[in-house]
């Protein structure tokens, strides 16, 4: 068994043959020609045919991948067609003498490379496309078929690098995985790879001897295991089957709606800690993000996060889930999630002490600076916001204080920041349950976070193992709450969701629509689980 | 000869679709449109020209429109950049 790190693409799981597929040895060849204009008319030709298969590419990824990640091959397209590109090859043909297969290599490397000279990340990545569209010219003009065959069984296929059109090309059906050396996640094979939801590493630097051996590709760990052992086989067999399983679920639930029998409705959304879930949040059918916890963001830093930091990742969020709801939570540190600049006292009660908006409303410049991220990035989608731990009404008016004053240094910028956007706060402590109908008065939503509600209702420290057996999930005076809290909400005409673990038991969806809930903020997996209870009950 | 600037808003800049949709809509005229930023500058036609310029978010170009349909150039490459950069 020998294992290999990479990075991942797409979180799946595959078993299968390697297949190392070699780049068709294209060896351009420099050829001195006699007639100039008549190796141009050669070329003309090759760069129609190859226009017209790029057509074809376009319209069969527009079928597979969609429109958008389509539209590479209509700028592949464009590409060909740049003037200055083709005066280049025409320049070396007439001044050169030289056959136009050289001509068009020699002009895409030199392109390629002006591109790779680049500091931007995503021009950079452009290079593999300029080299892509001039091997398929080079292809066309020396009479040879780009076409691999990979052969009848599935396989993982193995490359140094794959262009996007090399991606598009393959039969899909044959294929488990892609893990390749080169490729940047910002690369358009990676994107397909994505869409496509194919288990795909980058940065392995695959040897063209691991042709025909077996291997598992993990893409949740991101690492390539050849020859796995029985044991460790028969472990991914099971995540396999799961993943199946999964799918085929997902087929039949995709696109319906979240109603019972009777026609009541329930929103579905999901739970997220990083911009690395989105995937899955949209594979699973999620009708926003119910729950975006902001804490990876100063949790994985060695300083406070700028400002312009977390914009670009609340700004992707909301661009990746366009008009849907994007939930965000403001910074839930403290307790048992710290972050040492933070420099947080040591406390004998960390769950009752200084945490989540106490230290936003006490340290205001920290809350300010990701307020304002938040509310820049309400142009980009369907943001809100939602406020943890809140036990009092001051506390609310403070906030809002807080938020008036920062949208309005927003505008006074001419900082465009959405029209309306959601304010929440989670309902999860006892005093927030229990003042719910004047808090209703102030806020757009509730959210019940119902981990923290059942700690605190039950003076039960969850993390304890001597409390497993006072520990009670279900307990009624939590359930009491839940149900006292949306009526509240609904009386003051405001919505009401469930974001804590509860929300996904299956053995309380029906209670929950029965107490008239809005919403349920799952991790993505439970969902289409959920969704299935939700359309076989009543 | 007709003139703008404009502030690019799109994230990641004047990236591969939009340039090469930019170069289409600049051959449907005339005239000969250049885009500047800091000194440099490419004919609009050019795509990957336009693309090698690296025009980011925030970036403030300036285009130039000159040739007997300047008028209705300018307008459309206008409104193309405020739509999709």
């Amino acid at each position: 068994m020998e294992r290999y790190q990479g990075k991942s693409i797409y979180n799946s799981i595959a078993f299968g043959r390697l297949h190392y597929f070699a780049k068709a040895e294209n060896v351009v060849k420099r050829r001195r020609i006699e007639d100039a204009e008549a190796e141009i008319v050669r070329y003309e030709a090759a760069k129609g045919k190859a226009i017209e298969e790029l057509q074809v590419l376009y319209e069969k990824a527009v079928k597979e991948v969609g429109e958008v990640n389509a539209q590479i091959f209509e700028v592949h397209q464009m590409m060909l067609e740049d003037e200055d590109y083709n005066n280049a090859i025409y320049h070396l043909v007439r001044t050169q003498m030289v056959n136009a297969e050289y001509a068009v290599a020699s002009t895409g490397d030199s392109f390629a490379q002006l591109f790779s000279d680049m500091e931007d990340e995503y021009m950079k990545a452009r290079s593999i496309d300029i080299k892509d569209i001039s091997e398929r010219v080079a292809g066309i003009l020396s009479g040879h078929t780009a076409k691999e065959n990979i052969g009848e069984e599935p396989v993982i296929l193995l490359a140094q690098d794959l262009a996007p059109s090399e991606t598009v090309q393959l039969d899909k059906s044959r294929l488990l995985a892609f893990v390749t050396r080169q490729g940047s996640s910002n690369s358009h094979t990676a994107i397909l790879a994505r869409t496509m939801q194919l288990p795909a590493l980058i940065g392995i630097e695959v040897r063209p001897e691991w042709h025909g051996r077996m291997a598992v590709v993990d893409g949740f760990r991101g690492e390539l295991i050849l020859d796995p052992g029985e044991e460790l086989l028969a472990e991914y067999r099971c995540r396999m089957a799961e993943q199946k399983e999964k799918r085929e679920l997902l087929k039949q639930l995709k696109g319906k709606e979240n109603v019972t029998g009777s026609g009541r409705k329930i929103n579905l959304y999901a739970n997220i800690g990083s911009l690395q879930d989105l995937a899955s949040v949209l594979e699973n059918d999620a009708g926003g993000i119910g729950l975006f916890r902001s804490e990876f963001l100063y949790l994985e830093a060695d300083d406070y996060p700028t400002e312009e930091e977390q914009f670009r990742v609340y700004m992707q969020a909301a661009r990746t889930m366009a008009d849907k709801q994007v939930i965000i939570r403001t910074l839930d540190i403290g307790a048992d999630k710290q972050a040492p600049y933070f420099e947080l006292e040591p406390e004998d009660n960390p769950a009752l002490g200084y945490r989540a908006i106490r230290i936003c409303l006490t340290r205001q410049e920290v809350f300010k600076t990701q307020l304002r991220a938040l509310f820049r990035a309400s142009a980009y989608g369907n943001v809100a916001v939602m406020y943890p731990m809140i036990t009092s009404l001051e506390e609310v008016r403070r906030i809002k204080d807080i938020s008036k004053a920062v949208k309005e240094e927003l505008r006074r910028e001419g900082i465009p920041i959405g029209d309306r956007i959601e304010e929440g706060i989670m309902i999860e402590t006892p005093a927030a349950a229990l003042i719910s109908d004047l808090l209703a008065q102030e806020v757009d939503f509730f959210s019940i976070g119902t981990n923290d509600l059942t700690q605190y209702t039950l003076a039960i420290d969850r993390m304890n193992p001597l409390l497993d057996e006072f520990y009670q999930p279900h307990h009624e005076a939590v359930l009491r709450q839940i149900k006292m809290v949306a009526e509240n909400a609904h009386k003051a005409g405001i919505w009401c969701g469930i974001c804590g673990e509860l929300a996904a038991d299956r053995t309380l969806t029906k209670t929950f629509l029965e107490y008239g809930i809005d919403e349920l903020s799952v991790s993505a997996g439970d969902m289409l689980a959920i969704r299935k209870i939700i359309r076989e009950l009543d | 000869m007709k003139r703008f600037s404009y502030i690019i808003k799109d994230e990641i800049g004047i990236h591969a679709r939009p340039a090469g949709l930019l170069a289409k809509e600049a051959k449907n005229y005339n005239s000969v449109c250049i885009l500047t930023i800091a000194g440099k500058s490419a004919d609009l036609r050019k795509l990957m020209a336009l693309m090698q310029l690296g025009v980011k978010k925030d970036d403030e170009v300036t285009v130039t429109v000159e040739g007997d349909d300047e008028d209705a150039a300018v307008l459309a490459l206008e409104n193309f950049m405020k739509e999709n950069l």
